[in-house]
Order: C-alpha cells, then structure tokens, then sequence
C-alpha cells in the first residue's frame, strides 16, 4: 500500500503524493481525498489538481498556514481507515465512436503493425471499460487506463499538424480522445460527435476523474447525425 | 463607453488573478505574469476586487479612450504618453474622452500592466477574465488583442484617487530568487542540486507565458527526470531530460511528467514575470517554513 507524504509544492502549495505509481487503487485515493477536502469547503483552498498519484492543493498562505492545511489532509486521509474506496456511484460515459475510414485514418495502418484485423481492434477497443485517472494537457484531455494492450502502438514518427476535435487515438499503451484540435502524434482510430470540452457550456468539460468511458462503436451515418443534432451521451 | 486599440503590440491580452477551480479539468490558469505590478496598477485606481487589466509585453499598445478613465500604468516602464505629454508611472492619471494612451518599448522590465477603474468589462468565463490563448478561452475573444478591437470600460461612478503612490520598482538584469526545494529534488544527485543553487541561468530568448526556459550547466539527476505526472503550480522548476531547468509561469499546463527540483517562491516570481531575454538568475534556497514567515510580515 502506497504510504502518503505531504510535500510543499513552493510556499502556497502542497502536494499529498503517493508516490511514482500508476494504480487504480492510489488514483481512487486521490480522488476520494479531493472529494473529500472540497465537501469540507476548506478556508483558503483555492485550487485542486489530481493526477495519477498526488493531489495538489493550492492555498493562500494568509488565510491558512501550511501546518494547518497539512493537518487538515492528513486528518482526511486518516478517516479513510486503508482501504477505502470511492464511495460515489460510478459513473459509466458511453461515447459514440465511428472507427476506420476517414474517421480514424491509422485504424488500417495499426491493423497491419498489430497483426489484427480492423474489427479485431475497434471490438477490443470498444469492449473495455476506460477509468479517467486524470485530466490535462488540454482543456478535457482525459488520461485513460486499462487498454488492451494488443493494440498498443507507438506514436507516429512525425505528429500531425493538427487533428480535428473528437479524434480517438492511440498512444503507446494508452488511448484517449482530442478534445478541441491540436497537433499531436497518436494513431487515430475513430471519431466521437461528442464534445470533450465546450468553452460555451455550463460544464465545460465532459469528464472528471474517476469517471469510467466505453466507445459505442457506431457507422458514420449515426455519426453525422449526432454531430448535427448535438450528440447525446448516456450515464449507466 | 471603451477603449479603441490603435495598435496592440505583439502581445497584450486582458488578464485578471487566473482561472482557478478548473484545472483538474485541464484547463490553465492564466492570469497575470506580473501579480505585484497588476495589484499596484489595480489599487491606484481603486480596483479591489481582482478587476481585469492589460498585460502588454515589450512593447505597448497604443490606446485611444472614447470616454473620461482613471488609470495607472505599473510594471515595466514602457515610457507612456498621453497626447504626447509623459505619463508618470504607480499613479492614478486621468484620461478625457478622446485622449490618445501610446506605450512604446519596454526600457526596463519587460511587462506593462495598464488598469482602468471599475475593471476592462470583458464577460468572464469560468470565473475569470484572463485570456487564455492556446484554449481561446476568456479574455477578449479568447485572443491577443488587434487594432480595431474596442475593449468594453465600465461607467464612471464619480470616483477619485485617494493619493495613494508606488516608488516604481527596478528590476535588475542579473537577480536572486528564492526556492523551495521538492517535490521531487530526491530524483537529483547532490552535485546537480549543488549545480542548480550555485549556477547563474541566463533566460533563453525562447521564453513565453508558459514558461522560462534557462541556459546554463545541466543538472544531474539520478536517473532521468521521467515522472508519473503530477499536478504543477506556478513557479514550478521542472528538468527534461536535456538537464536545462524550466520554470513555469501564468500558462503554464496543469500538470506534467518531468521531475520538479524545486518552487520559486511567490513574493519572488514577480522579479522573472519582468526579465527578459540574456538577463540572468541564481536560486537561492528557502525551507518551506520560512517562507511562510514572509506572508506574516
């Protein structure tokens, strides 16, 4: 069991990190005491950032001191008594996602460089239930966990300029979606019509941590339909 | 009721504290480089509340206002001219309908803040009027500012200065910042950490918002800097694997996979927000626990 240290991330921030792990049972950690530290409504908390294995507090130093945040985390982490584990209700996302063809141009070349079929890969794709460890690098960008790691690729020798919104990559032993365009140099696979991240929308960003994605695959009839009617998403 | 951008100069956007409560979505905080020159340009003109202003970067815009403003121009002196006459810098100055606000280069730090009372009224998104360029988010259309943009100023409310003044601070081409070493300064041998408190770094002329990258000797780690990634703040030290150190400043992303040496500390990120290209810094280190005796003086 990954032991928590609290750690100063300069003089108005602390981390609680768990150390230089990737594994659910940290990343619910994280997550719980996030939860928990926001329902507390602690005075001078200005910030959260959880990631895979910490949880960054920012905090104004003038309205709480360090040892006192530090106790308050630590006090937290202590009511979890071990093993604790999420106690929300999972939240399922089912994304639409159209595979291959103009959709996902490297589903064919990732066919070859595995040795499996298109099918074989949008089936093992589609048929695995992704955890949200995290979000960053862009607004909505989701870290997932839990690929197969059958259709594991490296990234593309030389990235993409730009790629359209909605695209469904795969990087190395991760997969994840784009959410607004950028370049970037994961192979990609499909399209989602559903929007990550919307500046104009009351929650911004689709998913936060600790959420769980599967992909629907769905033809690009479908696929143009839900674009222009604004795609729905279904919560298990 | 605003102000008419003339000419905007390379880099001048509309920005406020940050956007905060949103990063564990992926989305930066933005904000002010400079928070010590933007609350002084704010309090001139009696802004309390975290009211949005212009950051403008080595050179100035030129500003024509189409109503009567209070403002006060702080941060680097960029030698501004009201219809031709000098604006005296960390004052209150009044504007009337029509007058010309012309900045020119940065002679001496290297970002300008102008504050208007009541605030640049730009709709705030996510809580905050801060623009944040690679997201096109906030701001005023979520971009730098171009000529022809009219930047929407509250109504006056019949306020005046209080007499409140600033002595404009110097800022130093050679400067010492302090540090707090970690989170992860154990992925560091003790010769890099001695490199990295003792080396002078000169700032990479490829230095943004996002960050200040630093020339110098490399320091050593004890096998890569690779991390899992984790969550940074502003002023974080992070090393690549080059051994050339970054600090991240307003934009920099929420979180990243390099190890962190060390954090300057806040009262000291003012003095990196205004340097400028060939300029150089040393790190002095601070134990967490002093540096919050600064915020009790």
């Amino acid at each position: 069991m990954a032991e928590m240290k609290i750690l100063p991330a300069g003089d108005r921030a602390l981390v609680a990190d768990f150390g230089n792990v990737i594994s659910e049972d940290v990343n619910r950690k994280v997550n719980a005491l996030k939860k928990t530290l926001l329902a507390e409504k602690v005075a001078g908390v200005r910030e959260m950032i959880p990631t895979y294995r910490s949880l960054l507090v920012e905090y104004n130093p003038a309205v709480i001191s360090m040892q006192e945040l530090s106790r308050r985390i630590e006090a937290t982490a202590i009511k979890w008594d071990g093993a604790t584990a999420e106690t929300e209700k999972k939240r399922v996302l089912e994304i639409p996602c159209c595979y291959g063809g103009k959709y996902g141009e490297d589903l064919a070349g990732l066919a070859e460089l595995t040795g499996l079929s298109e099918q074989e890969i949008i089936d093992i794709h589609a048929g695995t239930e992704y955890r949200v460890y995290m979000l960053g690098f862009l607004p909505g960008f989701v870290y997932l966990g839990g690929m197969d790691e059958r259709i594991a690729a490296p990234r593309l020798s030389s990235p993409r300029v730009s790629i359209p919104a909605g695209s469904v990559g795969i990087g190395g032993g991760q997969t994840g979606v784009y959410p607004m365009a950028s370049p970037g140099g994961w192979r990609l696979i499909g399209r989602t019509p559903v929007q990550f991240y919307d500046p104009a929308a009351e929650n911004p960003v689709l998913c936060e941590a600790g959420d769980y994605i599967r992909f629907v695959p769905v033809p690009p009839g479908e696929y143009e339909r839900l674009k222009k009617e604004g795609a729905p998403w279904a919560s298990l | 009721m605003g102000i008419l951008v003339k000419s905007p100069g390379p880099l001048t956007t509309v920005q406020d504290e940050g956007r905060f409560f949103h990063q564990s979505s992926g989305i930066r905080p933005s904000g002010v480089m400079d928070d010590a020159a933007y609350e002084a340009a704010n309090a001139l003109v009696g802004n309390g509340n975290g009211e949005a202003a212009l950051e403008m970067t080595f050179l100035g815009a030129t500003l024509e206002f189409q109503s009567a403003a209070w403002i006060a121009a702080t941060g680097a002196d960029m030698r501004a001219k009201l219809d031709d006459a000098p604006v005296e810098r960390y004052r209150a100055v009044r504007v009337v309908a029509g007058q010309a606000l012309a900045f020119g280069m940065a002679m001496n730090g290297c970002r300008g803040y102008l504050a208007v009372h009541g605030g640049i009224d730009v709709p705030p998104v996510m809580g905050s009027r801060s623009t944040d360029i690679g997201a096109s988010l906030g701001g005023f259309q979520g971009r730098a500012l171009k000529a022809g943009d009219v930047l929407p100023t509250m109504k006056e409310d019949g306020w005046t200065p209080t007499g409140l003044n600033y002595e404009p601070p110097v800022y130093e081409s050679a400067m010492a910042v302090r540090v707090i070493p970690g989170p992860q300064e154990e992925y560091f041998t003790a010769k890099g950490l001695e490199t990295f408190f003792s080396a002078a770094y000169e700032i990479s002329p490829n230095s943004d918002r996002m960050g200040l990258r630093l020339e110098g000797p490399e320091i050593e780690s004890r096998s890569g800097t690779d991390i899992v990634s984790d969550g940074i703040v502003f002023g974080a030290v992070q090393v690549p694997s080059g051994g050339k150190p970054i600090v991240l400043m307003a934009d920099h992303q929420t979180t990243g996979g390099y190890a962190k040496i060390g954090t300057v500390i806040s009262f000291d990120l003012p003095k990196l927000a205004q340097a400028r290209p060939g300029d150089t810094v040393r790190f002095v280190r601070i134990s967490a626990e002093d540096a919050q005796e600064l915020y009790k003086k």
